[in-house]
C-alpha cells in the first residue's frame, strides 16, 4: 500500500503554489501594468490547466498501471474549480466593478462571456457532488455519467480562451488538443484496453515447491 | 548446546528509530520543497513578473509642445515602467509583458526609412536625417488601446507633416501606408511566420496624415524610445486606437487608394481601416464605452476621439461612423 496521504499533501501544496505566489505578487505590486488583466488571465489559464490535469489523472494511473494515483482526481479538479471561482469573482470585482447587474449584461451581450459564465455554471454541481457522501447517495453510475460533464466544461473553458484572444490563437488551441487527446485516450480505452491499461503490478503467489 | 548464528545483525548496527525517522521526514521534506519549487519556477516562466529591458536615451533637445491647437491633459502621465512594459509589438511577443525582454537586443541602428509611391521627391532617409526634419517637440498624449485600456504619454516626436512636406505628396496622393520592419532574425513571430500576415501595415487618409495631431515620435519622456514601444520612429494617433499607431517604420508610401492594413485584412468586422477611438461603437467581442487608465483602480469613461474631438471631428463631418469605424 502506498503513502497516499503524504503524496496527496505533495499535490495539494504544488497546487496551492500559483495562488501563493499570485498573492505575493499582488501584495509586492509585481503583476506589471495592468493588474487586474493579469489576474484574471492567470486565475482563467490556472482552471483550464488544472481541470486538464484533472482529467489526465485517469489515463496515467492506467497507462502506469498506478491505480492509487486517482486519489489526486478529485483534489485536482476541485482546485480547477477554485481557480475558475476566483477568476470570475476577480472579473466581477475588478472589471465589472462589483456590480453583478454588470456581469449579467456582459454574459447576455458577449458570446465569450456566455460561454466562459456557462462552463463556470457546468462546475458547480461537479463541485458539490464531489463528496464521498455524495457518491454514495448518487450511486457510482449516476456520479460517473454526471462527471463526464467536466470534459463540456473545460471544452467550453479552452473556447472561452479562444474567443478572446485577438489574434495569437496558439495557446487555446494547444489546451483544446491536450482536452482532445484525453478524450481520445478514453474512447481507445474502452475498445481497445488491451493497449491503454497496464495491469497494477501485484505480488506473485508463492508456488508450491516442487520436491 | 550452543547455536551460533553468523549472520545475526549486531544491535549496534540496527539503525536507531529516531534516525529512520527523521531521515524519511528529510527525504520528505526534501521532496515536497523540490516539487514546490519546480512548480514555483514553471508558474514564474508562464507568469512572469516585468523583465527589463533597453533603456533610452536622454534627447538633447527637446522643445515643449507649442501652439493653442495641442491640448494640454489634465491627467497625471503613466508611469515610465508601465508605458514601456505593457506593450503590444506582436512581432517580438503576444504577451505583453514580454515584449521588452524579447526586444531588448534590437538594432535600431543604422536604420532608413524609404518613402515612394505618389510624391514628388521620393527619397530614402536615413535616421539622423529624419531627426533633423523638424525640431522635436513633447507631446503629451492619452493613449487608448481597442483592448479597453489607456495611457498618458509624453511622446517625443514632429508632426508627421513636415516629414510629407519634404518629399512632397502629388495631387493624386489620397492615402499613406505606413509598414514595420519584419526582421526575422530579430523578431520571433515573423521568423515563425505565426499570428499576424508580416509586415505590418497601417494607414491614414492624407488629411489625417497631415493634421498637426498625428506625429511621428522618436522618444518618450525625454529619451529615445526602448524597442519595445516602436523605436527608432512609430507613429502615434491620439484619436485612433493604439494599433494605429504603427511602430519601427521602415517604409511609407502615398497612394490614391485605402491601403490594405493588418488588422482590417486580418479581422474587418473587429478593426476598421479608420479605427476612431468611439465610445458609441463596440467591439463585435467587448464594449469600448469604458477603459482601465493604466495605474488607476476600476475604469473611466472612454471620451469620443479619445478627447480630441474638437480638433480632429471635422475630418469626418458627414460620414456615418458606425459604418467607417
Amino acid at each position: 500500500m502506498k503513502d497516499t496521504r503524504f503524496a496527496r499533501f505533495v499535490v495539494f501544496v504544488n497546487a496551492a503554489v500559483p495562488l501563493v505566489l499570485l498573492l505575493h505578487d499582488t501584495y509586492y505590486h509585481r503583476l506589471g501594468a495592468n493588474p487586474s488583466e493579469f489576474a484574471i488571465r492567470t486565475t482563467g489559464t490556472l482552471a483550464l490547466l488544472f481541470l486538464i490535469i484533472s482529467l489526465a489523472v485517469t489515463p496515467l494511473r492506467k497507462l502506469l498501471g498506478q491505480p492509487w494515483m486517482v486519489k489526486f482526481r478529485r483534489m485536482l479538479g476541485l482546485f480547477g474549480f477554485f481557480y475558475a471561482a476566483l477568476h470570475l469573482l476577480i472579473y466581477t470585482l475588478l472589471d465589472r466593478s462589483a456590480s453583478v447587474r454588470a456581469v449579467i449584461e456582459d454574459v447576455g451581450k458577449r458570446p465569450f462571456i456566455t460561454v466562459g459564465m456557462a462552463s463556470f455554471l457546468l462546475l458547480v454541481p461537479l463541485a458539490i457532488t464531489s463528496t464521498q457522501k455524495m457518491i454514495k447517495r448518487l450511486g457510482g453510475k449516476r456520479w460517473n455519467r454526471l462527471h463526464r460533464l467536466v470534459y463540456v466544461a473545460a471544452a467550453g473553458g479552452a473556447l472561452h480562451y479562444y474567443m478572446l484572444v485577438k489574434a495569437d490563437t496558439r495557446e487555446p488551441l494547444l489546451f483544446a488538443a491536450a482536452l482532445a487527446l484525453l478524450l481520445l485516450y478514453r474512447v481507445l480505452n474502452k475498445y481497445l484496453p488491451r493497449y491503454t491499461e497496464r495491469k497494477p503490478a501485484r505480488p506473485q503467489p508463492r508456488r508450491a515447491q516442487s520436491v | 548446546m550452543l547455536i551460533k548464528k553468523p549472520d545475526e545483525i549486531k544491535a549496534s548496527e540496527i539503525t536507531d528509530k529516531d534516525i529512520y525517522t527523521s531521515r524519511r521526514v528529510f527525504l520528505r521534506g526534501a521532496m515536497l520543497t523540490a516539487t514546490a519549487l519546480g512548480t514555483g519556477w514553471l508558474y514564474r516562466h508562464f507568469a512572469t513578473p516585468n523583465q527589463e529591458g533597453a533603456a533610452g536615451e536622454k534627447i538633447a533637445d527637446v522643445k515643449t509642445a507649442s501652439g493653442a491647437s495641442i491640448p494640454a491633459i489634465p491627467d497625471a502621465r503613466t508611469s515610465y515602467e508601465d508605458i514601456t512594459h505593457y506593450n503590444n509589438f506582436y512581432e517580438f511577443s503576444t504577451d505583453k509583458r514580454l515584449v521588452a525582454p524579447r526586444a531588448k537586443n534590437f538594432i535600431t541602428r543604422p536604420w532608413t526609412v524609404e518613402v515612394t509611391g505618389l510624391v514628388h521627391k521620393p527619397k530614402t532617409f536615413d535616421l539622423d536625417d529624419l531627426l533633423k526634419i523638424a525640431p522635436l517637440e513633447e507631446r503629451v498624449y492619452r493613449h487608448r488601446c481597442v483592448e479597453a485600456w489607456s495611457m498618458v504619454i509624453p511622446w517625443v516626436g514632429f508632426p508627421l507633416a513636415k516629414l510629407l512636406d519634404a518629399v512632397q505628396p502629388t495631387s493624386q496622393a489620397t492615402y499613406v501606408a505606413l509598414q514595420s520592419l519584419a526582421d526575422p532574425n530579430q523578431m520571433p513571430n515573423v521568423r515563425s511566420g505565426s499570428v499576424l500576415d508580416w509586415p505590418y501595415v497601417e494607414g491614414l487618409r492624407l488629411d489625417e496624415a497631415l493634421h498637426p495631431l498625428t506625429i511621428m515620435a522618436t522618444g518618450l519622456y525625454g529619451e529615445t524610445l526602448p524597442p519595445q514601444n516602436g523605436a527608432p520612429l512609430r507613429l502615434v494617433v491620439p484619436w485612433k486606437y493604439g494599433f494605429k499607431g504603427i511602430k519601427s517604420i521602415v517604409k511609407i508610401r502615398l497612394t490614391d487608394s485605402e491601403p490594405t492594413t493588418t488588422w482590417n485584412h486580418d479581422n474587418p468586422q473587429e478593426y476598421g481601416f479608420y479605427s476612431n477611438v468611439n465610445p458609441e461603437v463596440d467591439h463585435p467581442r467587448w464594449s469600448q464605452k469604458t477603459e482601465v487608465r493604466i495605474g488607476e483602480f476600476g475604469r473611466r469613461d472612454t471620451l469620443m476621439f479619445n478627447g480630441y474631438g474638437e480638433q480632429v471631428a471635422s475630418l469626418y463631418s458627414g460620414m456615418d461612423l458606425r459604418k467607417y469605424y
